[in-house]
């Protein structure tokens, strides 16, 4: 593999103090992204794929290995403001209308006012919430307040777009039509993505690689090539190799 | 129109119920001294309005500077509070203990302090009695704060102070709004109070306890709605101020209905 967005040797991640408490929710976990690369860590609870995401993301500090990311360190990356995080919930604030909440990683990055609100009318056009500008987060549906927070995470243009369960407290169909959007987005920003699921439908139709992870420690346990044709779309739900790569899936899952 | 019809019954409650009172007193005969007709207080108001006015306008003064006093110094505190934990952990046992207290028992302690003649002893005890909800409200908003909105903004590398501005201080708000609302209650039924203790002879307070001490109680409870009046104006004034600065909050809208 070439140049790597993403460089993690040794991870290891123990929680509590007393050794009787311990939890090793991370052990020896070894992967490089490249950029453009869609990964998604699936695995069952437990299985530390949230606490991955957030030691790349530097919100947690490993208790041992190395992160690299884009040839820094992760503390670097985030002050430099290479990340969009996106969460299970929304997270939008309720004071602010959708146009500002947008426009909130502009602010903190000191862009000037009336850029800030052409990026962001320009993100909103992108995730279809063009007309909502002035709507406050409670007047959307819960698919329309994820799109609002997809769109803050991408105002940056995030080297790294770290997607914490996104869609996992959507119904099936709208998680489905996000899903088609998010590949869009994807496709047209060419960032990288690392994205936490449970779902393995969602993570054979996103992911150019998808990471298993087992729980207990939480390790690797396969990483599995998606290669479906690019660019996909709704007819590569019904291809022979989809559902092959989900079965293959499930086969690791069920070990882990 | 439509406010209107929606307290109207509540208006008539109000209307039968001074209608109620007003026959009550007659029909039984109830003497002036225990409890005087509706249509002799409002005599003694009207008779008495200038003098009314000007009292009512002198205690308001106090409870509005007690208001200021403690409000500001509550939020101050709690500002501090919230930014350093071991203060947090040290100072909120007590503001939750003081907040229980009846602290106008004090009210006696501080006359004698600050002069029982000067408007800044009542102003104090306003101030004491309403500092504690004030503070201990700040603080739970400026806390109770969403821990993924404090990732996502760490995720972007804000500053604690950027963190304070733009996420906990606006969460703060409706909280601060409840803790105005109780404050405005406070701080009259303070003044007031504490004025029954001695106080200069143009406060509502005095003017109340010296009438009733001369058996013009007609006089003391006209004294009475002057204060019932400010109060439910300081209360609705806060009221139309917390609709404006927080529409988005649940409580407001909910209130205003769809």
């Amino acid at each position: 593999m070439g140049e790597s967005i993403v460089t993690l040797s040794k991870i290891g991640m123990v929680f509590g103090g007393s050794s009787g408490s311990q939890t090793v929710a991370l052990q020896d976990i070894d992967l490089r992204i490249a950029p453009g690369e869609f990964i998604s860590l699936i695995g069952p609870s437990g299985c530390g794929k949230s606490t991955l995401l957030r030691v790349v993301g530097d919100l947690l500090t490993p208790t041992s290995g190395q992160v690299q990311v884009n040839g820094k360190s992760t503390h670097q990356a985030r002050l430099d403001q290479d990340y969009g995080m996106v969460f299970q919930a929304p997270v939008l604030f309720e004071w602010r209308t959708i146009l500002k909440n947008v426009m909130l990683p502009l602010e903190l990055r000191g862009v000037p006012q009336n850029q800030q609100r052409e990026r962001a009318r320009e993100l909103l056009n992108m995730v279809e919430l063009t007309g909502f500008e002035n709507h406050y987060p409670w007047q959307l549906s819960g698919g329309m307040q994820q799109r609002a927070s997809i769109a803050r995470a991408l105002a940056i243009q995030p080297k790294l777009l770290l997607m914490d369960e996104p869609f996992g407290a959507l119904d099936e169909m709208t998680r489905e039509r996000m899903n088609m959007e998010l590949l869009n987005i994807w496709r047209q920003t060419q960032t990288t993505v690392i994205f936490v699921t449970h779902s393995i439908a969602e993570a054979v139709f996103l992911s150019t690689r998808i990471v298993v992870m087992s729980a207990r420690p939480g390790r690797i346990l396969h990483i599995t090539d998606v290669d479906l044709p690019q660019p996909r779309g709704e007819q590569s739900r019904a291809e022979t190799r989809y559902f092959e790569i989900e079965n293959a899936v499930r086969e690791w899952l069920r070990k882990a | 129109m439509n406010q209107i019809r929606q307290n109207l019954p509540a208006i008539i409650l109000f209307v039968a119920g001074l209608l109620l009172w007003e026959l009550l007193v007659v029909l039984l005969d109830i003497q002036r001294f225990l409890l005087p007709a509706p249509s002799v207080i409002w005599q003694a108001f009207t008779s008495n309005l200038d003098r009314l006015l000007h009292i009512g306008w002198f205690t308001t003064k106090e409870a509005l500077g007690g208001f200021a006093i403690g409000c500001g110094a509550g939020i101050l505190v709690a500002l501090a509070t919230a930014r350093w934990t071991l203060a947090n952990e040290t100072l909120m046992p007590f503001a939750i203990a003081a907040n229980s207290v009846p602290i106008i028992a004090f009210a006696p302690i501080l006359n004698n302090w600050f002069g029982v003649d000067n408007p800044l002893s009542k102003m104090m005890i306003v101030a004491v009695i309403v500092f504690f909800p004030m503070m201990i409200n700040t603080v739970r908003g400026l806390t109770l704060v969403d821990p993924t909105i404090i990732e996502l903004m760490r995720s972007y590398a804000a500053s604690d102070f950027a963190i304070l501005r733009k996420v906990r201080l606006p969460n703060a708000l409706p909280y601060m709004f409840n803790a105005f609302k109780v404050a405005a209650t406070l701080s009259m039924i303070g003044a007031v109070v504490s004025e029954y203790f001695g106080g200069n002879r143009s406060a509502l307070g005095v003017f109340i306890t010296q009438e009733a001490a001369q058996f013009r109680f007609q006089n003391s409870w006209a004294a009475i709605i002057v204060a019932c009046v400010v109060g439910l104006t300081f209360f609705l004034v806060i009221l139309v101020v917390e609709r404006l600065s927080i529409p988005w909050h649940s409580s407001i809208r909910n209130r205003a209905g769809q």
